[in-house]
């Protein structure tokens, strides 16, 4: 099971990293206070629409998916951080990459609650039974895996202390994306529309890193 | 094959008579079609069209007591791929799915072949209800009662040749009222396939209701099939052919993919998909899963069709 002590710490403390605005004018704290916000918004939506018309036939199905899309979807945007701030006047955009990216882990911690609670009761064999049987359970898995340490690490102190392996290790985020994508690709039926809108912003997203390498 | 078949209710599973009476009460009642059908009038004026009460239901084979799904639920969260990909896509693309008139063709190895318009059809059949467990390949399940009537009747009366030793059927196949077809999501029109002697089970009915009233277009109207030990899939709606045939047929979703849908499907909690974890079952309504019964719970009736034969390997 996942260690949510360390995970709160860790998105305490990115969140309550003071911004240093350049002219001073701004409240500091400004950014962190909405930040937090904003990554609740699509749960506090879940809420609202729970309380007032309900999930559907099938909420556990409706939750979970809506978690899953969510963690994938913060995934990718933390993914166009990189390509986004080469833009002109869009340098700042780098400020928001802890945050997006805790968020994707944040939802992936939560997809993967449900899936363990509602799905297993928290039966740790049924799931490791689970896990290893259905490979796209596997996938997502492994993906949530590669997640952790990035979490963990993504505080000031831990870029300190890791200096230059630092953004070796946070590149686990790539095969993190490529398992994420193949773990919906490869759960769903027929109606494959979405995983491969995924599947091809990712590949615009990795592709553009390749082309930007080959030519810098 | 005999016909006669002694199911073997056990006594608590099946509806007081008190309460089944009063079924009908409400149902003469609120249709007062009852009295029509008493009088000799013909109880099938216009069953295609939807959320008709049903006349003249009588009780069949309750084969379990457990709670039946909201009939809201039944009817919004639907696979039915010609009305759409998401679960709440039939219910809302019902209107496309015209089902007056309706025939039905009878082919391949019978005696008396043809297209039958479905009132003529249904004509010779007395309906019952069937409280069936209703399991699907994606880990789901509801319990439904279907208005229905034995399928093996059915096909007797067309006279199936002694070569014939499966059951083909086919959904009707128009991309204007079922506009999912426009889409190649699965080599349309839908196929479904049943070995003779499944088909010829008394458990296995055709449906032309549900919840007392006609079938809602959605879950399949105006005839669908019902095989409640076999995984939803193989339950196939809205059906314009059923053909005899020697070879066992192609069936929709074992072609698409053979490795994950089997011919035979039937409901076996041993047997993992590679997708779903068959051995528990989250039933509508309720928060924790279940554990999913060997032939969805119709073993005592239907294991003895499979003996001898691998059901690993034959899934």
């Amino acid at each position: 099971m996942p260690e949510p002590p360390t995970f709160f710490l860790a998105h305490a403390t990115a969140m309550t990293t003071p911004h240093i605005n350049p002219k001073g004018r701004l409240q500091p704290r400004l950014m962190p206070r909405l930040s937090w916000m904003i990554g609740l918004v699509p749960l506090v939506w879940l809420v609202v629409r729970f309380l007032d018309v309900g999930l559907g036939v099938n909420p556990v199905e409706a939750v979970m998916r809506f978690l899953g899309d969510w963690a994938l979807w913060w995934l990718l945007a933390t993914l166009a951080v990189s390509p986004a701030r080469r833009l002109p006047g869009c340098g700042w955009v780098i400020r928001w990459r802890r945050f997006l990216g805790l968020n994707a882990f944040f939802y992936a911690m939560l997809h993967l609650a449900v899936y363990a609670v509602l799905d297993h009761a928290l039966d740790g064999a049924s799931i490791w039974k689970d896990l290893l049987k259905r490979p796209y359970m596997t996938l997502g898995f492994a993906a949530w895996v590669l997640l952790l340490p990035l979490a963990i690490t993504s505080t000031r102190g831990w870029m300190v202390r890791l200096g230059g392996h630092w953004s070796r290790l946070h590149r686990l985020i790539y095969p993190a994306a490529l398992l994420a994508v193949a773990h919906h690709f490869w759960m769903v039926k027929a109606d494959l529309r979405l995983p491969l809108a995924h599947a091809v912003l990712l590949a615009l997203l990795l592709g553009w890193r390749l082309v930007a390498r080959a030519f810098a | 094959m005999p016909f006669r078949w002694n199911p073997e209710i056990r006594p608590d599973e099946i509806t007081p008579e008190a309460l089944f009476r009063q079924r009908r009460q409400i149902m003469r009642a609120a249709a007062g079609l009852g009295a029509g059908a008493l009088l000799g009038l013909d109880p099938w004026p216009s069953l295609a069209a939807e959320g008709k009460e049903l006349p003249d239901v009588r009780l069949g084979v309750v084969t379990t007591n457990e709670k039946e799904t909201p009939f809201l639920s039944a009817t919004t969260y639907n696979n039915f791929y010609e009305l759409g990909l998401g679960k709440e896509d039939p219910a809302k693309m019902a209107g496309h799915l015209v089902v007056d008139p309706w025939g039905v063709t009878l082919d391949g190895a019978v005696g008396r072949p043809g297209r039958v318009p479905l009132e003529e059809l249904l004509r010779p059949h007395s309906l019952e209800e069937r409280v069936y467990r209703l399991r699907c390949v994606e880990g789901w399940s509801m319990v439904i009662p279907w208005v229905g009537f034995s399928l093996g009747e059915l096909l007797k009366r067309f006279e199936p040749a002694g070569s014939a030793r499966f059951v083909a059927f086919e959904t009707l196949h128009d991309p204007e009222r079922l506009p999912g077809q426009s889409r190649d999501i699965l080599a349309w029109p839908y196929r479904e396939g049943l070995r003779l002697d499944e088909a010829m089970h008394p458990l296995t009915i055709l449906a032309v209701g549900m919840y007392g009233k006609s079938l809602p277009n959605q879950n399949g109207a105006p005839l669908r099939l019902v095989v409640p030990w076999k995984y939803g899939f193989k339950s196939i709606k809205s059906i314009v052919r059923i053909t005899l045939t020697e070879e066992q047929p192609v069936t929709s979703w074992n072609a698409h993919a053979p490795e994950e849908y089997g011919f035979y499907a039937n409901v076996n909690p041993e047997v993992p998909h590679p997708r779903w974890d068959q051995n528990k079952e989250r039933r509508i309504g309720k928060l924790w899963r279940q554990d999913t019964l060997m032939f969805n719970g119709y073993g005592e009736q239907v294991a003895r069709l499979y003996e001898g034969m691998d059901l690993a390997r034959l899934f």
